[in-house]
């Protein structure tokens, strides 16, 4: 009886399988999705998405954080199982049950984090793990080849003989990318593949997608840098909290970033652009860092010989491609971490190295990347956050107790000022990004500083949180305070700053007045030419 | 249903009654259990159960009893409990509490017949001090050097009994007994003077002077912990030693500090155990009580917080005085051990099952009416997640 009543339900599924591979876009669809509904505790993440990528297009997956389109490429990729719904691959539908089944039908997901293993070169992270017919021997030379070839084909400059880890994150990327066409990967899904890059390097690697396009292989690129999407894909499909909520072919019309944001948002999005400072960088220096120079815990020099001012009322960005010293430029000046020599200055008056107590009474605020677990302890409420470094502060109670209303009364203030969705009781990880990125904020604008550390303040938000968190900054630096805007998103750093510095390696390759820079030479300074060596370059080719 | 399948599913968010609700279920559960134990072997739960009971609290002299088995395990609970909340975990208190004895009994055998309240302070401090200075040690490895205080503090726990020993049987030390006419038949500590024993407070049942410091001190703790800055440090740095590092939080004196704090609670209990019970060190006591351990499960059935562990420290307390009181041919210690030790492990699977929930039911499938239109199929899942039977 149970057995029979088990027949029926798979039976009933071959049909609604048969009936939907009927309806579907046969043929040129290479991995479609249908009716996908995918829900957690208390989130319906995917509710009834369609989606299709057809062989030789880029297709972008847009939406902002939380929109969905994770939990859909897990079900794509296999990692997740679809409530219902439907994946199709060639019309034909599929039912992965995990990563293994997706890569034999030729669906390949590149990660944010890498999996690659430092060690071994490229050629043997392409083939570890990967078994082919008849394959127990690893013939080293006849893999190289194959490698070679694949990247040619792609024009991508990969050494098949290189050590990962000497390799850069882009050239990392790159190497994900062979691993999956080596491997047979027909559709391809690059997660936020630029975040890591420089513009220079986000180029190369649209030529290597293109490439793959045009050869028939498809690409489903998820992003939220509207540009990128505009320029470098065919169509588009955009995902609006768990719904698909609009799509576009790019080749026949065009859309531009604008209507872009407005598909995702779901209203028109006002970037503010702020009229730069007349006498960028002239005014009195509130930081004022010399000849500083820093090392991380096993020894590597991380900062070298910085100098850099900020004065008041300032915004100077700080640009440069992830991990090239940023984290720890902020954590030397905000004392987090300790110099190795130079001076720290705020008003002209050096500040201890690696005291953040002393930092934080002399007026450094400092906004950091980590946002959960550094920012905020995820742990404790809205009220404990906002009270995190003021709790010394005699106005919160009596010798050594604190007074619960007075953290409340003040907790409830900011909430209301900075507008946050939110409760005091509300824990720090239970809000959402944009949230606990105003909390932050409004702890740290709300201590009065003289100068505010901010490091990738809009990473990972949804258009409208970044609208308000720039509109913030924008606020702050017009009351005076002056602002180190570290960032990794070069558009960011334009339309908020007065002066960019480029740092690469832990030197300040150089300075530059934002109005009218050139993207292309901040690249360059990015990748560690010298301001000098550009000039140079311009006179040459001049000539 | 062809079958039934369960999953552990993450809760986002565990309700807030759900924590301090565990400890309860947990010792049902566990007397449940224990019920079905002694069933299987032949014997009346019931009657066991009454037995037990009354052997603890209602017997003649039975409060006493259990209140004396319940102090030192306050003290070493209140030593775990400060320790584990902000994740240091101090398993010595073992060690420490030795070692203190030794030092509280040095004081009170030093300080001769003079008044009490000379001497009872003198070996409060003295007994903090041994517990301090036993828990420095890995406190400052861990502070400086980054060793696991999980293994320094667990290895100190069997050197202090060796010195222990060592004092007591293995040389003619100070606080060894010489004299006596028992000591020449087998080593024992030399006994403090009667005018320093612990005064014992009330009328019918004894209240040993151990017990009351452990009461305010659990009580100063949790006043400590919930409204000062201090305790706002210490809750900061548990939850996020990185973001305490961002705020300017000294985390690593902080650590030392508690490491001080738990060290010298383990230490009053030390003391205690000599100025209210044995009066002098008896070594092979105090290795077989291992009331340091017992004091990190004390600790954990009442989730750390300091005025559960009173609670607690009465319930165990009267669990082990009961184990002793009523062990015989018909019920051996073990299977009061047993239940003991149920009741730890389903804490500890409290704390897990906390954190997730139980669904029950079939895995959801494609509606009959096809992937496409149905409104339902969404919410129907939706419903299907957040309502499937919990546990």
């Amino acid at each position: 009886m149970q057995h029979h009543e088990y027949m029926e339900d798979r039976e009933m599924l071959k049909m609604i399988e048969e009936s939907v591979a009927d309806s579907a876009p046969v043929g040129s669809s290479a991995l479609a999705a249908r009716g996908i509904t995918k829900a957690f505790p208390g989130v319906l993440a995917n509710d009834r998405i369609d989606f299709d990528v057809v062989s030789g297009e880029v297709h972008a997956l847009l939406g902002e954080n939380g929109s969905g389109k994770t939990t859909l490429c897990k079900i794509l990729t296999g990692l997740y199982r679809p409530d219902s719904g439907l994946v199709l691959v060639d019309g034909r539908p599929v039912h992965f049950r995990s990563p293994a089944e997706a890569y034999a039908a030729g669906i390949f997901m590149v990660h944010q984090h890498f999996s690659l293993v430092g060690p071994l070169t490229v050629a043997e992270n392409v083939v570890l793990g990967w078994t082919r017919e008849g394959g127990f021997r690893f013939n080293r030379a006849d893999v190289e080849d194959e490698v070679a070839a694949v990247a040619e084909r792609l024009d991508m400059h990969v050494d098949p003989r290189a050590q990962i880890s000497r390799l850069s994150v882009g050239e990392r990327q790159r190497v994900e990318i062979l691993k999956a066409l080596y491997r047979g990967a027909r559709t391809l899904i690059l997660d936020e593949p630029t975040t890591v890059l420089t513009p220079q390097e986000a180029d190369q690697l649209f030529i290597s997608l293109r490439r793959m396009a045009d050869a028939g292989e498809s690409v489903v690129f998820i992003s939220h840098k509207l540009d990128e999407v505009s320029a470098l894909c065919d169509r588009v499909t955009v995902l609006r909290q768990g719904r698909t909520s609009g799509s576009a072919d790019l080749r026949e019309e065009r859309v531009d970033a604008r209507g872009l944001a407005r598909l995702m948002v779901g209203r028109d999005i006002h970037f503010e652009r702020r009229s730069r400072l007349a006498a960028a960088g002239e005014g009195t220096a509130v930081l004022e860092m010399s000849g500083v120079s820093a090392v991380d815990e096993d020894g590597n020099r991380v900062l070298a010989d910085v100098e850099l001012s900020v004065a008041a009322g300032e915004i100077l960005g700080l640009a440069g491609v992830a991990g090239n010293g940023q984290l720890a430029l902020a954590e030397v000046i905000t004392g987090v971490r300790p110099s190795a020599s130079g001076e720290v200055a705020l008003d002209g008056e050096p500040i201890p190295p690696g005291d953040v107590r002393a930092a934080v009474d002399r007026g450094i605020a400092y906004v950091p990347e980590d946002r959960m677990g550094t920012g905020l302890a995820p742990g404790l409420s809205v009220a404990d956050n906002i009270t995190l470094k003021a709790f010394r502060r005699p106005e919160y109670g009596r010798g050594p107790f604190l007074s619960k209303l007075r953290i409340e009364e003040r907790t409830n203030d900011l909430i209301t000022e900075f507008d946050v969705k939110g409760t005091v009781d509300t824990l720090a990880r239970q809000l959402s990004g944009g949230n606990a990125q105003k909390v932050v904020l409004a702890r740290e604008i709300s201590s009065q500083p003289r100068l505010l550390v901010v490091a990738t303040p809009t990473r990972g938000l949804d258009v409208s949180a970044m609208e308000t968190i720039r509109g913030l900054l924008i606020e702050a630096a017009e009351a005076g305070v002056a602002i180190l805007l570290i960032s990794e998103d070069l558009g960011e750093i334009l339309d908020l700053a007065d002066r960019v510095a480029v740092i690469c390696a832990g030197r300040i390759q150089g300075v530059l007045d934002a109005e009218g820079a050139d993207v292309e030479e901040i690249g360059l300074l990015m990748m560690g030419g010298s301001v000098e060596g550009l000039e140079a370059e311009r006179v040459g080719s001049d000539s | 249903m062809p079958w039934i399948e369960f999953r552990l599913e993450k809760r986002l968010e565990p309700p807030r009654w759900l924590g301090p609700s565990m400890p309860f279920v947990a010792v049902t559960a566990a007397l449940l259990l224990g019920a079905a134990i002694l069933l299987v072997s032949g014997r009346n739960p019931a009657v066991i159960y009454q037995r037990m009971f009354q052997a603890a609290f209602t017997n003649p002299g039975a409060l006493s009893a259990t209140l004396a088995a319940a102090t030192p395990l306050l003290l070493t609970g209140l030593a775990a409990a400060v320790a584990f909340r902000m994740r240091v975990w101090n398993i010595g208190a073992d060690g420490q509490l030795m070692i203190a004895a030794v030092l509280a009994a040095g004081a009170g055998i030093a300080l001769g017949e003079r008044s009490l309240a000379i001497s009872l302070p003198a070996m409060l401090v003295a007994g903090a001090i041994g517990g301090i200075a036993w828990a420095l040690i890995p406190a400052l490895l861990r502070a400086y050097l980054r060793t696991s205080e999980v293994l320094t503090t667990l290895m100190l726990n069997y050197v202090a009994p060796l010195l222990l020993f060592y004092l007591i049987i293995d040389s003619t030390s100070y606080w060894r007994d010489l004299e006596s006419p028992s000591a020449r038949v087998f080593p024992q500590g030399k006994t403090l003077a009667e005018s320093d024993f612990w005064p014992e407070y009330g009328e019918g049942i004894a209240v040993p002077f151990g017990l009351v410091v452990g009461v305010v001190l659990a009580v100063v703790l949790a006043v400590v912990l919930r409204s000062t800055r201090l305790g706002f440090q210490m809750k900061v740095a548990a939850d996020s030693e990185t973001a305490g590092h961002y705020a300017g939080i000294r985390t690593v004196r902080l650590l030392i500090l508690v490491m001080v704090i738990s060290g010298a609670l383990a230490g009053l209990a030390g003391a205690s155990q000599v100025g209210d019970f044995s009066h002098r060190i008896e070594p092979k006591a105090l290795q077989f009580a291992s009331y340091g351990y017992t004091g990190i499960a004390v600790a954990a059935l009442a989730r750390y917080n300091p005025l559960g562990v009173v609670l607690s420290a009465f319930l165990v307390g009267g669990m082990t005085n009961a184990g002793f009181a009523i062990q015989g041919v018909d019920l051996p210690l073990g299977l009061i051990g047993l239940i003991q030790g149920l009741i730890l492990l389903l804490v500890a699977a409290s704390e897990v099952s906390s954190r997730y929930r139980f669904v029950f039911g079939r895995r959801a499938r494609p509606e009959p009416r096809g992937p496409g239109p149905p409104g339902e199929t969404g919410e129907q899942a939706t419903a299907g997640a957040g309502e499937g039977g919990t546990s």
